[in-house]
């Protein structure tokens, strides 16, 4: 396959991906605020909630509306641009996207004209049922999306049928209820809960600092830290059960993820660390500045502080001690698997049943490594080092700022501090982009990590590519990337505007 | 209850659902023959706002029926999504991009300091208007006549042209489905104006406007629906697989299955009944006609989808291999995800209830002019 096609190919998934998730984690996490705002509104009858929760919810509609156009790209480009992806996974990952359009996407958009249109025509509770069916409905859209992707990290549930050359679906609670899965859905969508909790926190701030809509400001505060907060605890939780699971299903992302070359005990956990411009023949990055915490990589990965983490360097070239088979050794059944099933096709075509038999039974012993049957070099097996190592780590230090914001936030407002504590309002505007940062980078690490794979193990990106020309790619990229910066530059000046504008002066036009 | 089904009424039972979500979204795309409206039937500020507004309440309606179109597609005949996707790239891109332009322009519209400027917003709508409707007339379309495509013996699919689905809108009888859905969506539009707008201009306009659209959708409609039944179709041997033409296809397709050919003609005569009694008795009917042309839209458009996919034909065929041609048995989904799915399938009516429900909550009476002034969230 064209290289430059796979690339292209690539990188307009990333970009579209990666504008799409710009506004999905504001949409998640706003929603909620939104709906226990106007959950104090409908309990305490107070017209300055109802003022709050129509501020923050015209800010929702802005969003919201680029977030569904960047997002209806995405389902599309499976087929269009992973054709040979889309057909291969199509029995398991279409139901996903499916029981999401049935379920989610119509909760979310039937509700939404309730919320943003029904205030005169329904009634006050059945307005509040609907701003909470939006807010149910957005986290469930991602519950589905999420099972896909968990289900390419960690493809289970399945068993591939060389008569259709594809993956079937044997059981559709174990792909809907994987340990990924579930890891990876409270994971992503509390990400988005924690990044909206920022912005309301930092939006708010910036009010307090213009000495504008106080009670508006503080109010905001109190309900984003505290949900904040909350939501801060259990991504650090799924975090950490995020480690568990790559150590185990993809170690080699997991070192990467480290820059772990040598598999040890005790395994060191580099706190901070730069790494070498240059790599050596086996793609190794060296530190050139490392602060390591003794032991801690071992205890994250197994809770146990003497267990072995192995290296880049074991999962490539093998490490028998160890039971590691090599990049080699499983290049080898792959390219056994692959030609099983081509002789397989064969037989069938023939009507030779028993050369059929034996070409199943020797492609079955080898599936579990058949997309390394697709590799040339065992080197290929490793995902790239620095945006996976880097993005990590920017993405853990902005959540943990983002605990502490939310603690002095909180406190300040509480404690009525506004005067002394200036720097922490203007601290909390700049972490406005920040949390977008971190948001990111998260996806970085997942989707760097699992390279070469787009089905872990099982499918390289190269062979999943549609057949198309790389001009054709090339031009729908920067029409892309084009279009969804206009947007986003059309997005950005209309929020500032409308946050300018403030709720008294209508929020809207 | 699904799991004890065979393959093939499982495949049938998800053709079914999925050509229902097609023939919900061509009537929904009223929204979009409304957006080639604005102009045309709004003179001033206000009324373009209005009508704007009246559409507003409904696009994402048709939007996410598109997206849960595409998704039930992929889940249940992946074939058909690696294939028509990956292969009529541009085709689809084109679509992609015009409901890309639209999901933002109703929010963005209006408001303040929104770097674009209304005009650009509003011009955004009349190409999805266009440009969506008449190439999702094509690109259906093609279920009739052909793609140049081939499946090799992994399932993994190659378009045969560098076209990359350009191609298909050279075909007058993809042009004319194309033109035919374009212009039935302006006329689903005028008459959903008539039971939802409450501005006496408009809707004289929107009066003179109905007989603009109606007649060319009659005449491509016309054209479409003769060579359908004139031209030669794609069968399939119920036994061996194996794809070969047939004449008159379609039209024994009809015959031979006299439910989908009453359902074809209530829809077709709906269609029209909703078109007419509105011109003869505006004053009794023109809130009315909404309502048949709507439900004949739905039966007309799920009668030919279920032309092109039962009866043992190939609903997705290749004029370049015969065999390569997908049908409803060899694109599908395994039996177990069929079956799964189709457990989730029965929460269908639910959704469709609560769409109702909200849909009449919002739509309670027509909206006017102070309703906008009094409005906290317009477009």
């Amino acid at each position: 396959m064209d290289a430059s096609l796979v690339d292209w190919s690539r990188a307009q998934f990333a970009l579209t991906a990666i504008y799409h998730w710009l506004f999905v984690p504001l949409t998640l996490g706003l929603s909620f605020i939104i709906a226990f705002m106007e959950t104090l509104y409908v309990r305490t009858g107070n017209e300055e909630w109802k003022r709050i929760t129509k501020f923050w919810m015209t800010l929702f509609g802005v969003n919201f509306a680029i977030g569904v156009a960047t997002g209806i790209i995405l389902e599309f480009e499976f087929g269009t641009n992973w054709s040979n992806y889309s057909w291969f996974v199509g029995d398991i990952f279409g139901a996903p996207l499916a029981v999401e359009g049935i379920m989610a996407f119509f909760l979310e958009s039937t509700f939404i004209a309730v919320m943003f249109f029904g205030w005169n025509k329904v009634s006050q509770k059945f307005h509040l049922a609907s701003t909470w069916l939006v807010a149910v409905g957005a986290s469930l859209s991602a519950l589905w999306i999420l099972v896909a992707n968990a289900w390419m990290q960690y493809p289970v549930g399945m068993r591939f049928n060389p008569e259709t050359a594809r993956n079937e679906m044997v059981n559709f609670w174990v792909v809907l209820f994987s340990p990924v899965a579930i890891n990876k859905f409270l994971h992503t969508v509390t990400s988005g809960y924690v990044l909206a909790s920022v912005f309301v926190v930092g939006v708010s701030a910036w009010f307090l600092l213009r000495n504008r809509h106080q009670l508006l400001a503080k109010r905001s505060i109190i309900i984003a830290s505290v949900f904040g907060l909350i939501m801060s605890f259990f991504l650090i939780l799924t975090g950490d059960g995020s480690a568990r699971l790559l150590a185990r299903h993809q170690p080699v992302k997991f070192a990467a993820m480290e820059n772990l070359y040598e598999g040890t005990t005790h395994a060191p956990l580099a706190a901070v660390g730069i790494l070498s411009g240059t790599r050596n023949e086996h793609r190794q990055r060296e530190f050139l500045l490392k602060i390591e915490i003794p032991s801690l990589l071992s205890l994250m990965a197994f809770h146990d502080a003497k267990a072995y983490v192995p290296g880049i360097k074991d999962l490539i070239h093998g490490n028998p001690e160890r039971s590691i088979i090599s990049v080699e050794e499983k290049m080898a059944k792959g390219r056994l698997a692959v030609t099983a099933l081509k002789n397989f096709k064969e037989a069938k075509e023939e009507g030779n049943l028993s050369r059929a038999d034996s070409a199943r039974v020797i492609f079955e012993e080898n599936f579990a490594y058949f997309g390394y049957g697709h590799l040339t070099d065992v080197h290929q097996a490793i995902p790239p080092i620095s945006p996976t190592f880097y993005s990590f780590r920017i993405m853990v230090v902005l959540g943990m700022w983002f605990v502490l914001l939310f603690l002095l936030s909180l406190y300040f407002v509480l404690r009525r501090k506004q005067p002394k504590w200036r720097w922490l309002l203007y601290a909390a505007v700049l972490s406005i982009p920040l949390a977008y940062l971190a948001s990111e980078m998260g996806w970085l690490v997942a989707e760097f990590g699992r390279q070469p794979w787009v089905i872990q193990d099982l499918m390289p990106t190269s062979v999943a590519v549609s057949s198309l020309t790389a001009g054709s790619v090339k031009l729908t990229f920067s029409l892309f990337a084009i279009t969804f910066t206009l947007l986003l530059i059309a997005d950005i000046k209309i929020m500032t505007r409308q946050i300018k504008l403030g709720p008294k002066d209508g929020g809207t036009l | 209850m699904f799991g004890n089904m065979s393959h093939f009424a499982l495949q049938q039972y998800w053709w079914i659902i999925v050509s229902l979500l097609a023939s919900f979204l061509v009537f929904l795309l009223f929204v979009q023959g409304g957006q080639t409206l604005v102009y045309r039937l709004g003179k001033t500020e206000t009324e373009r706002s209005l009508i704007i507004n009246v559409l507003g309440r409904k696009w994402e309606f048709t939007f996410t029926t598109l997206v849960t179109f595409g998704g039930a597609f992929f889940a249940s005949f992946p074939l058909f999504y690696s294939t028509s996707f990956g292969g009529a790239y541009w085709v689809w891109m084109l679509i992609l991009f015009a409901f890309v332009i639209q999901a933002v322009s109703y929010e963005y519209r209006r408001k303040p300091n929104n770097f674009l400027g209304h005009r650009t917003y509003e011009t955004f709508l009349l190409v999805n208007g266009a440009v969506g409707t008449i190439l999702l007339g094509t690109a259906v379309s093609t279920f009739f006549t052909g793609s140049l495509f081939s499946v090799n013996e992994y399932n993994f699919s190659r378009w045969e042209t560098p076209f990359h689905g350009l191609e298909a809108a050279v075909n007058v009888q993809n042009l004319s489905l194309g033109l035919a859905v374009f212009f039935l969506s302006r006329v689903l539009a005028v008459l959903y104006f008539f039971r939802n707008v409450d501005h006496a201009e408009v809707i004289a306009r929107a009066r003179k406007q109905l007989l603009f659209d109606a007649i060319p959708f009659v005449v491509f409609f016309l054209v479409f629906t003769v060579m359908l039944l004139l031209k030669e179709g794609f069968a399939v041997d119920p036994v061996t697989g194996v794809v070969s033409m047939e004449p008159h296809k379609y039209f024994h397709n009809l015959i031979q299955m006299p439910v989908v050919l009453i359902l074809f003609l209530a829809g077709v005569l709906m269609v029209l009944l909703g078109i007419i009694r509105p011109v003869l008795h505006f004053i009794k009917c023109h809130d009315k006609g909404i309502w048949a042309a709507g439900i004949g839209t739905v039966l007309t458009v799920f009668s030919l989808f279920l032309v092109a996919g039962f009866n043992n034909t190939a609903y997705y065929p290749s004029t370049y291999d015969l065999q390569s041609s997908l049908t409803i048995r060899n694109s599908s989904s395994s039996h177990y995800t069929l079956t799964a799915m189709s457990y989730v399938s029965l929460l269908v009516p639910f959704v469709l209830a609560y769409i109702v429900y909200t849909w009449r909550a919002i739509n309670k009476k027509k909206i006017d002019a102070s309703e906008l002034e009094s409005e906290s969230h317009k477009y």
